[in-house]
């Protein structure tokens, strides 16, 4: 009996236990059919196509991308400061402050969703949009921070002054010197902030209104009413998506060394 | 010609919170003077090199160069160069850019830039690596981009950071000379900081031995080597034989002991270096406690009623084996006399 051959099972259960749904999804998007089956009934790029007509879809995933895109960058303009005071100052509740900014990863969404309806849309009639994108901003920042901060910490501080020495303004010296180095530490808290605020569910969950909806939340809706293959084509698109940045992110910045 | 005072240092203080590194220090460097700040970690040299570049604030006392008070003045304008200990070179930056760093800030560009670039990289013999990044080139290599990078900035002073540390031998004495060289071509007022007494003896044109965030001697590294003023500064260059003289004796852990011959009046202590002692002939009886041998010579550790004493013997004097007892003496015409004792 070889004795690998227990660990090699496993593994290979574990792989496609992970990448199973994909391919499933995969192949339900092409079926012929007219409802979400597995195995798909014929083969047919009608799905993928109609993914492309539903106008909610093409609304929603608007939304998504301003989220991601607004929000990740939003995040990143209030994250880059946050970490640069955090790597180069002694701060008197450092510690605190990135507990505190690491918060959003462990506290479940569906709180902060509910949280954020309950006692800030509600009560103040808070505009949806508005609170989507604070709460897609809040989602991110924990993931800026502790990727800005790994580059930062990861770079001398002493360049800095040596700029200053060298006739730079301690601006200058943060633009010249520490942002070019940092760039692809940058680079990469985008692309995950923008997966993470891409795939978001329990918050936007919360806070959908009239018109106002993430595309995973349309999905959701729209197979309430539809069980059609469309949602699995879209599905599979995004999928695609994902996987084309993160690879493309690997493959230029080594990405896994952020993550 | 020769400003006695070309950067002046007056009752400096200067402190990190409420932890005070240097106290009221005053000190005065001529132009082309190659200084040595030289001390144990935590004796202040570093920190008042950087309050000379501006990247520290005094809490009092007034710095000046060139005539003018920069004691306000902010570090990007001060003229001020400083080559860090890690060189600090900007990792995302070829050489070539590197160097062209704080000229491009002046505005320079086109062939003034290029030319200006290719003499500073042509001086530390890197002409061929300007296209390189600094991660690509050998520690002694980035210590020269980070030189060429202060010194085509045409400093009116330039300190450097421990800048013989980082090395090993073979690049030290290369490093040595290249400072030494740069120094003598460009006249610039050169500061450098170390901790190591054989690099601030062999470099410096004058040296500043500092303790506890105070000066304990200034002078050549002759007078420093030869005439240490106290206690810390023969010990740190290598008087192992130091006693404090109390009512014209020697102050030792049995009592007091006299020497043959009169104490100069004014010493608060005397010190021998390990080959300024005697042996074999003296007042003094001492018995071997080890021995160790060194090529040319042999160093006796002596057990004394003056307590444990080194003595160096020429290596041909045949060895005296452990246990053995020796007279010994230390005469006082070549003692070093202390000033103080510290």
């Amino acid at each position: 009996m070889n004795s690998r051959l227990f660990p090699v099972t496993v593994l290979v259960l574990v792989t496609a236990f992970l990448i199973g749904p994909f391919f499933i999804i995969v192949a339900a998007s092409l079926s012929g059919g007219e409802t979400l089956a597995f195995p798909p009934q014929g083969l047919s790029l009608k799905w993928v196509a109609k993914v492309f007509e539903v106008e909610s879809f093409r609304e929603s995933f608007a939304m998504s991308m301003l989220l991601a895109i607004g929000g990740t960058a939003t995040a990143l303009t209030l994250g880059i400061p946050a970490s640069y005071a955090l790597s180069r100052y002694r701060l008197p509740f450092g510690e605190t402050v990135r507990t505190v900014v690491a918060l959003p990863i462990i506290v479940p969404g569906i709180i902060v969703g509910l949280a954020l309806l309950r006692y800030l849309v509600v009560p103040f009639g808070f505009n949806i949009t508005l609170a989507l994108f604070l709460a897609h901003t809040a989602l991110v920042l924990p993931y800026a921070v502790r990727v800005v901060s790994a580059s930062l910490n990861n770079l001398r501080s002493d360049i800095e002054e040596a700029a200053v020495l060298l006739g730079s303004s301690r601006a200058g010296a943060f633009f010249r010197v520490v942002m070019p180095n940092i760039r692809s530490g940058i680079l990469a808290a985008f692309i995950l902030g923008f997966v993470t605020s891409f795939n978001q569910v329990p918050v936007s969950l919360f806070l959908s209104g009239p018109g106002v909806r993430t595309l995973p939340i349309d999905m959701l809706s729209y197979m309430e009413i539809t069980y059609d293959p469309s949602v699995a084509a879209l599905s599979a698109l995004l999928a695609f998506m994902s996987i084309g940045i993160v690879f493309l992110a690997e493959r230029f910045l080594g990405f896994s060394r952020y993550v | 010609m020769s400003d006695p005072a070309f950067l002046s240092l007056e009752k400096l203080t200067l402190a990190y919170g409420d932890t005070v590194a240097v106290k009221d220090l005053d000190l005065s460097i001529r132009k082309g003077e190659l200084v040595a700040f030289l001390g144990p970690s935590g004796c202040g040299k570093t920190t008042t090199m950087r309050s000379i570049a501006g990247l520290l604030k005094p809490q009092s006392g007034r710095i000046s160069l060139d005539g003018a008070d920069i004691t306000r003045v902010a570090a990007n304008r001060r003229s001020v160069g400083l080559v860090f200990q890690s060189y600090a070179l900007f990792p995302h930056l070829t050489v070539f850019e590197n160097v062209a760093f704080g000229l491009r800030l002046k505005g320079l560009s086109g062939a003034e830039l290029e030319s200006r670039v290719g003499a500073g990289l042509k001086s530390v013999g890197l002409t061929s690596f300007a296209d390189r990044k600094p991660a690509e080139l050998s520690g002694g290599q980035q210590q020269r981009v980070a030189l060429a990078r202060s010194m085509v900035m045409e400093p009116k002073v330039l300190l450097l950071d421990e800048p013989l540390s980082n090395l090993d031998a073979r690049l030290r004495l290369e490093m040595r000379t290249e400072l030494q060289r740069v120094q003598r071509e460009t006249g610039v007022t050169m500061i450098f900081v170390t901790h190591d007494q054989g690099e601030a003896l062999s470099l410096a044109d004058r040296i500043v031995v500092m303790l506890n965030g105070a000066i304990e001697q200034i002078g050549t590294p002759e007078e420093i080597y030869n005439r240490p003023a106290s206690a810390f500064v023969a010990d740190f260059v290598g008087f192992e034989n130091i006693f404090a003289v109390e009512n014209g004796k020697l102050r030792a852990g049995n009592g007091p002991i006299e020497l043959p011959g009169p104490l100069p009046d004014s010493a608060a202590g005397l010190a021998w270096r390990p080959r300024m002692v005697t042996l074999g002939s003296g007042p003094f009886q001492g018995t071997v406690r080890g021995a160790s041998f060194s090529g040319s010579t042999r160093e006796y550790l002596l057990d004394t009623p003056l307590g444990a004493l080194k003595a160096e013997v020429d290596a041909a004097v045949p060895a005296h084996a452990a246990g053995t007892t020796l007279a010994f003496d230390l005469p006082v015409e070549k003692a070093a006399k202390l000033e103080r004792f510290n």
